[in-house]
């Protein structure tokens, strides 16, 4: 909201200039988002009258004006307005002037005429977003003088950005109160004088929502000029608030709002009939309102109707039928208290986000509606005559004096602030702010004033004398650390050393979305996610069901960028279903793709494959000691190659998957190369051990190596159980070596090297007992995987 | 027989210096001191001399052997370092050539921030947390003090799942409520995750990531805020010249609220393009925990007072690290993520 500060000077006679005031507000919590002068830096721009608009010889969509700027003899300009007509006021910028962009204006010739300046648009000025041809000045704007005094030029706008708690300063009044408090000085206006009846004609009301709209104000004015105009000054404050110029009448229950902080409306009186009922919408009405569309109601929002029709959504915006329009001469104003809890969300609901609904929301001073009524109807008799009935107020009575005194503790102030205000200061504060303020023994009572309905307990006192005060004075003082030393289990695994693990091994960390594509996700897991109500795009409906999307995402926007050895890494949720229940379960998960090692010497590039990428899992694995109990075994995933993809588990928990992306994947995801994808459970792997000591053997150990050829389909996990099955308590370690298929062996079979190391925690072993054992290990793989030795 | 002797050893020496391999110096050892050396000859023929001259000429057939053996060891000496140095020159490599094996890769910016933002709060004594990602209204919005449909809850842009009571926790503010009422009062506790809100433009994406902080103790005050606060950051940026002020704000779960801005680190407080010719950087938001908020999580708020803080991290990540465009942190860009190593 933007507030002019010779507006705010009418309510406070505060000498600071613009910047000054801003700093003030945003330390005491107004924010302020800029300071601007109200007509922005044009030069040379002054009040010009068009006298003749003849056709341009050589350019059908210019026109070229006689003006008369007061320059003396008439300007020759040319103009493209559409709306450019002999007699109408208009800016002119004159040779040598510059417009607010830079914009130099020289004496020129246009498709070979001269032209003298620029008639001007409002957009041009930077006066209005509006760019629908030039700015109409009324007739009666004197010839030649200066655009910025003519439009009270001197003033500045300060933008604010209340929160939420702050209603009470959507206005002039409002923030002119803060300032009071601020700079320790009264209102100049507290009250408006009441404009006295002249007719006794009020409009029946009934307020059968008094929960939702517990104060209804209205007032008949009959009799208004049809031919009366906003006066300048009234059109050029709307215009700095951003505000559209709409009828007088609507003009000035604008300029109230924005003044007083309460919205109003105004009804032309011969288009409604019997009285006004306020009531809640029966879900499923409708009506026509003044944005000119259809709008469907819900239960939980307050109508204004007549006898006949709905006449508007209380609190948010009136109804077309019923508006007023040019020609009206009897209005019915409004000037309602809807409760935040009556009007919050449903502008958000209806797509309706006026600056009525946005204040009743934030809440308005439920006492406001008599002054703003009487403040308006000042307004309009001034500027379109008419005759004003009685302000008729309907109130529930049990809404009355519901505010109670807050007491404000002295010692509680001092030690939530960290700070002494002395008793003065305080009072001096809360005084200013509005509150009535008693001395208690214990520091004070304050009543609230009623525009402060945020106000609610101790602590919202203390804040009010703090930010007034100022927070400068809280010093930042050291916390006495008071507490003991935290455990440290030793056998939890940290998550940032598991992260760190993989960028050892080559892995970049990255953050992708948390929502996700649910066509990607069909194709990755066979399943739908959890759906978004409210999406941000298409490609976002979905929570993950495991992380390989996004990194498959990061691994095509990456192959795109002439990128091609990729390892990424990825930690967070995953958001499952399992038995209706939502699971969130941490999970970290990687990818591969292209070359194991970066380019260089010495080592022949080759593609990374499954088992480089099952060292990175086993060596995630070590950090909770648990590599050696892995267990993968084959099966399929609608997201990995059917032959190399493995279902992890340990200890007979599920741990995650591992594979190869399945080309077919790969390819609808139009990824250029292939990838090997991991995804494993954190929670087992931050369930690490504490170590424990077991003694060293101290007897030589002895290696022996045995060579086999099994068929295809025979695992190492297989071959190694069995081998550790047959040597017993003697087996230290066992490898597989080699694994070799070629000239040489069959085809479906293969060859396998194994490494045995074997030692005894008593005794030396022999030969002999190396040779028994690897005969049992011979026999066992011969008898149970028809394994051959080979020679 | 002493000019024997005498061009015995010339002879012997001149023999030795001529040796190029050790085969060959070895020949020549073999060739005098051997046990049918010519040296060893005579030495075993002096029981042939006269007793008189024995001694005599004993002693200078040993100092003659004693040269030779010298001159042949200082030979043996040199070329076994001649040779030991040609191996040497042999084995030489080319020491500019860059190294073999895997390159490390990196954290990403975000992580590298909110671990160092836990790190130094672990130090003061606050335990890591951390909470879901898809909430209910009561840990996102109603024990923290967010009235029905206010517009402090319709301003938190939420994202909700269709047709279940959940949404996406809009900040890390649910984790100080799930840490009250596990732990109760006295707690100090950090928490660091992604948050979510229905924004996409140039300032804002859909997700991001806060730090949160959260100390209730008996005595804790604002002021012990600003001290905490001030210390984190003067630590955080290193800059113990760092400066901070706080500005009134409004968030429903304090009171009172506060914006803290620190005095801005490029220019110091001078003034330039980052802070907008203020010399201050907005950087948090704070304040001391309301009492419904206590009370919703059973603590008694006349005993216990505290405070709790709330950091963007892509915020911090633009400050430390200069990142001027918030959305490449989830384009997820090698070229960029490289630079975080």
């Amino acid at each position: 909201m933007k507030i002019s500060v010779a507006w705010l000077k009418e309510f406070i006679a505060v000498e600071a200039d613009a910047a000054e005031l801003a700093e003030r507000l945003s330390f005491a919590g107004i924010e302020v988002a800029s300071v601007e002068p109200a007509v922005p830096a044009f030069q040379k721009v002054v009040v010009g009258k068009v006298v003749s608009v003849e056709p341009h010889p050589s350019a059908d969509k210019l026109k070229v004006c006689k003006v008369d700027a007061g320059t003396g003899a008439r300007l020759q300009i040319v103009c493209g307005a559409p709306n450019v007509r002999a007699g109408m006021k208009a800016p002119v910028i004159l040779p040598g002037g510059q417009l607010p962009d830079g914009t130099a204006i020289k004496q020129t010739q246009l498709r070979g005429v001269d032209s003298s300046g620029m008639l001007c648009s409002a957009r041009e000025l930077k006066l209005s977003e509006e760019a629908s041809g030039l700015m109409a000045l009324p007739d009666d704007a004197p010839v030649g003088m200066d655009l910025r005094e003519y439009l009270g030029g001197d003033d500045e706008l300060i933008e604010i950005e209340i929160t939420p708690n702050r209603g009470d300063c959507l206005g002039v009044l409002g923030v002119a109160r803060e300032l009071g408090a601020l700079y320790d000085l009264p209102l100049k206006q507290d009250t408006v004088p009441a404009v006295p009846a002249a007719i006794k004609d009020s409009f029946p009301v009934q307020d059968q929502a008094l929960a939702a709209c517990p104060v209804y104000g209205s007032r008949i004015i009959r009799g208004l000029r049809s031919d009366a105009v906003t006066p300048l000054w009234m059109r050029e404050r709307l215009r700095r608030a951003g505000l559209r110029l709409v009828h007088p009448v609507v003009d000035v229950t604008q300029y109230v709002m924005l003044e007083l902080g309460q919205p109003m409306h105004a009804y032309d009186l011969k288009k409604i009939f019997g009285g006004i009922t306020v009531r809640m919408a029966k879900q499923g009405e409708s009506a026509k309102l003044l944005d000119g569309e259809s709008h469907a109601f819900a239960g939980d929002m307050v109508l204004i109707a007549d006898q006949g029709s709905i006449l508007g959504l209380g609190g948010i915006m009136g109804g077309l039928e019923s508006s007023v329009q040019v020609g009206t001469t009897d209005v019915l104003l409004e000037a309602a208290y809807f409760t935040p809890a009556a009007i919050s969300g449903r502008p958000r609901r209806t797509g309706l986000m006026t600056d009525a609904g946005y204040r009743f929301e934030r809440g308005v001073d439920p006492t406001g509606q008599a002054r703003a009524l009487e403040r308006a109807t000042e307004l309009i008799l001034k500027i379109a005559g008419g005759q004003a009935g009685p302000v008729s107020l309907q109130a529930d009575p049990a809404k009355k004096a519901v505010s109670r005194p807050i007491l404000l503790r002295r010692a509680r102030l001092g030690a939530l602030l960290g700070i002494e205000i002395g008793d003065k200061e305080v009072e001096r504060i809360l005084t200013r702010l509005g509150f009535e303020v008693k001395a208690d023994k214990q520091g004070w009572n304050a009543l609230a004033p009623a525009h402060r309905f945020d106000i609610e307990i101790e602590e919202d006192l203390i804040e009010e004398v703090g930010r007034i005060h100022g927070y400068e004075h809280i010093p930042p003082l050291q916390y006495p650390a008071r507490h003991g030393m935290d455990r440290l289990p030793e056998a939890q695994v940290d998550l940032r050393r598991l992260r760190q693990v993989l960028v050892d091994r080559g892995y970049q960390e990255v953050v992708t979305y948390s929502f996700v594509d649910p066509k990607l996700q069909k194709w990755l897991y066979g399943a739908s996610g959890l759906l978004l109500a409210n999406p941000i795009s298409a490609e976002m409906t979905e929570m993950r069901l495991g992380l390989w999307q996004g990194l498959l995402k990061a691994l095509h926007y990456n192959l795109s960028r002439q990128q091609d050895r990729i390892r990424l890494f990825e930690t967070g949720l995953r958001f499952t279903l399992q038995d209706d229940e939502i699971k969130q379960e941490n999970v970290i998960a990687g990818l591969v793709s292209g070359p194991q090692y970066p380019l260089q010497w010495g080592e022949p590039q080759r593609a990374a494959d499954f088992a480089d990428q099952r060292g990175d899992v086993e060596a995630l694995l070590a950090l909770a000691g648990m590599n050696g109990a892995l267990k993968a075994e084959k099966a399929a995933h609608p997201a990995l190659h059917p032959g190399q993809a493995a279902r992890l588990s340990f200890d007979g928990k599920e741990l995650g998957w591992m594979g190869a992306l399945h080309p077919g994947v790969a390819q609808a995801l139009d990824l250029s190369q292939g990838a090997y994808l991991f995804e494993l459970l954190l929670e087992p792997l931050l369930r690490g051990k504490t170590p424990a000591f077991e003694p060293i053997s101290r007897f030589p150990s002895i290696r022996r190596d045995l060579a086999l050829v099994v068929a295809e389909g025979v695992s190492a996990a297989a071959l190694l159980a069995g081998a550790r099955e047959a040597v017993g308590s003697l087996l230290q370690d066992i490898r597989i070596f080699d694994i070799y298929r070629g000239p040489g062996i069959d085809s479906g079979r293969k060859s396998v090297a194994l490494g045995l190391i074997l030692q005894d925690s008593s005794r030396t072993l022999t030969d002999e007992d190396a040779d028994a054992a690897m005969a049992r290990v011979a026999d066992r793989l011969r008898r149970d995987l028809g394994a051959t030795i080979r020679d | 027989m002493s000019t024997d002797l005498d061009k015995l050893i010339a002879e012997a020496k001149a023999r030795a210096a001529g040796s190029t391999t050790l085969a060959a110096l070895d020949e020549a050892r073999v060739h005098y001191l051997g046990k049918k050396g010519i040296i060893t000859l005579e030495l075993q023929a002096l029981g042939k001399l006269p007793a008189s001259e024995r001694a005599a000429a004993g002693q200078r057939i040993n100092q003659a052997k004693q040269a030779v053996g010298e001159a042949l060891d200082a030979r043996k000496q040199a070329l076994e370092q001649a040779g030991l140095a040609a191996k040497l020159a042999e084995e030489s490599v080319d020491v500019t050539v860059a190294g073999r094996g895997q390159e490390p890769g990196g954290l990403h910016p975000s992580t590298r921030i909110l671990e160092r933002v836990q790190t130094l709060f672990e130090r003061m004594g606050f335990r890591i947390e951390s909470g879901p990602e898809i909430e209910d209204e009561f840990h996102n919005f109603d024990a923290l003090n967010f009235k029905h449909d206010h517009p402090a809850r319709a301003e938190m842009d939420t994202f909700y799942l269709k047709d279940r009571p959940f949404l996406l926790r809009t900040h890390t503010s649910p984790v100080q409520i799930r840490a009250m009422l596990k732990v109760g009062a006295p707690i100090r506790v950090i928490a660091a995750g992604r948050t979510y809100r229905h924004d996409y433009d140039v300032t804002h994406t859909p997700m991001f990531h806060q730090v949160e902080g959260l100390l209730v103790d008996e005595g804790v005050s604002m002021a012990h805020l600003r001290g905490t606060l001030t210390d984190f950051m003067q630590r955080f940026f290193e800059k113990d010249e760092l400066r901070t002020r706080f500005r009134p704000s409004y968030f429903p779960f304090v009171e009172p609220g506060a914006e803290m801005d620190i005095s801005c680190i490029f220019c110091g407080g001078e003034g330039c393009r980052v802070c907008k010719q203020t010399g201050w950087l907005e950087v948090l938001g704070c304040g001391m925990v309301h009492p419904n908020v206590l009370k919703a999580c059973h603590i008694d708020p006349e005993r216990y007072t505290g405070w709790a803080f709330g950091i963007g991290v892509e915020r911090l990540g633009m400050l430390r690290y200069g990142i001027d465009d918030i959305r490449m942190n989830y384009d997820n860009d090698l070229r960029f993520l490289r630079q975080f190593r």
